[in-house]
């Protein structure tokens, strides 16, 4: 098998230091193409950093990136016309209109001035910029300005796109367009590689690695990754949800107790032989009374059990 | 090297230009406003200084002594007072600037060679005074008493070339044309990619193919057109209201002018790749600022500074611009007289430019 064919990006003990602190600590990273890769991390979990150094904007301390075929430290610039990036915070420019902003990209990536109207034309049409063309991009909204810059990013068709947290300042309507456009892009052979803190754009991601303080803590599929959790996550129901938290809290077998609204949702080591007896058993001792059952994983408790695993972090 | 990538960063200036009102509005704001400033309210001749005289002789040839000193048009004897004391209260209170005092002697004192013949009251606190008052102590004046008096040794004839009438803004705006391109230049360059680095463009910039040099000379082309701009604009203001020449080609002051703008706009992009923030890129510019005003000769001159400070000045770029300017302005030279000094600008903007695309980095770290 030929790896520049199957995979976007390979990375193997990519490091990056900043001082004293390891921002990404050895990454190994395997991104096939032509598919959604999420970065699932909080914040300061070395996934802009990662993302930087895949396009060359930083140099990694240890390891090697070979993205599309080439090795970033060798040939960044070579790159550069393959790849579409979008950075965290807006990087347009805010005093020129959306037109111009995207006639300045198409020139920038040398698109054929004979093609460049079709292109742009084509783009404001695809995402919704019709009545918009002449407005100043520093006066559009949170959601427009992100799917303005995806039009940007994706303008010189490239083969990779790097998207670093694109929704963090979009509301969920507008998320799931901006995601619908990622899935159409995806179908057309892009591969896309998109880091979020948001648990829901995780399960959207064919593939995903969840990362912690520099540190890759899971990686594969979503749904591989719920059914391989190694917890039991149990529901429980009851009429008091502060006081059973902090009684299930100081028993050393559970693992985790998050509340949910009126319920709780408990982790249990899934080598436990009665997790419910456990949870029932703990909170009738405390005098409190419970429905106590047995869920399935989210993507949150896969998160939260390979946080904790990994030593955790400490929010 | 693709031009289409290099005139979307220049088309791209323009319109980020054309859309901020304020940098348009400093771009002739700030001509116009200096060369007021420096036309009507700097005033280096010394004219119409408010004097009062007290003639304790009062004799026919001590009025014509007073006559005399009034035609110069330095002073303005605007009154007359009884004793010397009276002069002093007035300079204390700062009514005048001059007090004449002549002694009731006068007569004698002109007859006789060795004695002076009246005395100065002058306010030591303004230099350009003092100054001005030593000239008019050596004035030559002619008594008609027929007396023999000699002439003393200073009374020398003062006949200053290429500006016979001494106006100051003959002298100042062919030097001002260097302040004022180097202050405008410096600042819309030396924020350019601080500021691009602050709103993040920068970070999708160095992620696309645009090159260093394609960023930077995109950044400097339309600036030298604005440059240019403003000369003509300095130019014209300059000779509509202080009627100062343009005695050379129009055209060799404009090819010099082209290359200092490109030195200063070169140098601003360096300034930009050292700063971190927008404020400090302001300090830099301040910082060039200061030294190419006072080191230049536009204030002081040049040969009369001391050899470290000449040094010094021989570095910035606008020293061998006022060479040029007051060269082509007002002495009639051509650019091909002034080569060396082209010459020398020509190779700071070479070697700024180079400076600021090897220091500018396509990384974060």
């Amino acid at each position: 098998m030929n790896g520049n064919t199957d995979f976007a990006i390979r990375a193997r003990g990519l490091t990056k230091q900043f001082g004293d602190l390891t921002a990404v600590n050895h990454l190994d990273l395997d991104v096939p193409r032509a598919k959604i890769y999420g970065f699932l991390g909080p914040n300061g979990s070395g996934k802009t950093t990662a993302i930087r150094m895949l396009c060359g904007l930083l140099k990694p301390t240890e390891g090697s990136a070979e993205v599309l075929g080439l090795q970033v430290a060798e040939a960044a610039n070579d790159l550069k016309p393959r790849i579409g990036y979008m950075t965290q915070k807006f990087s347009l420019y805010g005093d020129l209109t959306v037109e111009e902003n995207l006639r300045f990209i198409a020139d920038i990536y040398a698109w054929p001035r004979k093609n460049q109207k079709p292109r742009i034309d084509e783009l404001v049409s695809k995402y919704g910029f019709e009545k918009r063309r002449r407005q100043l991009a520093g006066t559009l909204s949170g959601g427009q300005k992100q799917r303005l810059a995806l039009a940007s990013a994706v303008l010189h068709k490239p083969e990779l796109l790097l998207l670093d947290e694109p929704t963090s300042a979009v509301d969920p309507r507008n998320r799931r367009d901006f995601w619908a456009k990622l899935f159409e892009l995806a179908e057309d052979g892009t591969t896309i590689l998109v880091s979020t803190h948001y648990m829901d754009e995780a399960e959207r991601c064919h593939r995903l690695a969840i990362l912690d303080t520099g540190n890759k803590v899971a990686d594969g599929d979503p749904s591989t990754l719920q059914a391989s959790i190694g917890m039991t996550v149990l529901e429980v129901n009851a009429g008091n949800p502060g006081d059973a938290q902090k009684a299930l809290t100081d028993n050393p077998d559970i693992v985790s107790v998050t509340q949910l609204g009126i319920r709780l949702r408990v982790l249990v080591a899934d080598d436990h032989a009665d997790p419910i007896a456990l949870v029932s058993s703990d909170l009738a001792a405390h005098g409190l009374k419970a429905d106590v059952r047995i869920i399935a994983a989210s993507l949150e408790d896969v998160f939260v059990a390979s946080t904790l695993a990994s030593g955790g972090s400490d929010e | 090297m693709t031009p289409i990538r290099l005139v979307a960063i220049m088309r791209k200036e323009l319109l980020q230009l054309k859309r901020d009102r304020i940098s348009l509005g400093m771009i002739v704001g700030i001509p116009v406003m200096q060369l007021l400033l420096f036309g009507y309210a700097i005033n280096m001749d010394v004219r119409n200084l408010k004097s009062a005289v007290s003639d304790q002789a009062n004799t026919h040839m001590s009025r014509q002594f007073i006559a005399d000193l009034g035609q110069t048009q330095v002073l303005n004897l605007t009154r007359s007072v009884a004793s010397p004391e009276q002069l002093e209260d007035l300079l204390r209170t700062g009514k005048i600037s001059v007090g004449i005092h002549i002694p009731s002697d006068f007569d004698r004192r002109v007859i006789d060679n060795r004695r002076t013949v009246a005395q100065l009251l002058i306010d030591g606190t303004d230099p350009t005074i003092v100054g001005v008052a030593g000239q008019l102590a050596s004035m030559p004046v002619q008594f008609d008493s027929g007396a023999n008096r000699q002439p003393s040794a200073n009374t020398l004839e003062v006949r200053p070339f290429y500006n016979p009438e001494r106006r100051t803004a003959v002298n100042v705006v062919p030097g001002l044309i260097g302040v004022i391109l180097t202050l405008t230049m410096l600042m819309f360059t030396a924020v350019a990619i601080v500021r691009e680095r602050e709103h993040g463009n920068l970070e999708l910039l160095i992620n696309t193919p645009v090159s260093t040099t394609q960023l930077m000379v995109g950044k400097v082309v339309p600036y030298i057109v604005i440059g240019l701009v403003q000369l003509a604009l300095i130019v014209a203001v300059g000779n509509l209201l202080f009627d100062v020449p343009v005695r050379g080609s129009l055209l060799g002051l404009y090819a010099g002018a082209a290359v200092f703008i490109a030195a200063n706009l070169s140098l601003g992009l360096f300034l930009s790749t050292v700063a971190r923030t927008q404020f400090q890129a302001m300090q830099l510019t301040f910082f060039m600022l200061l030294p190419s005003i006072l080191l230049s000769g536009f204030v002081f001159p040049f040969d009369g500074m001391p050899k470290l400070a000449q040094y010094l000045g021989e570095i910035l770029p606008i020293t061998h611009f006022i060479r040029i300017t007051r060269g082509i302005m007002l002495r009639e030279a051509s650019i091909l007289e002034l080569g060396n000094e082209v010459l020398m600008l020509l190779v700071f903007a070479l070697v700024a430019l180079t400076a600021a695309i090897l220091r500018f980095s396509r990384r974060l770290d």
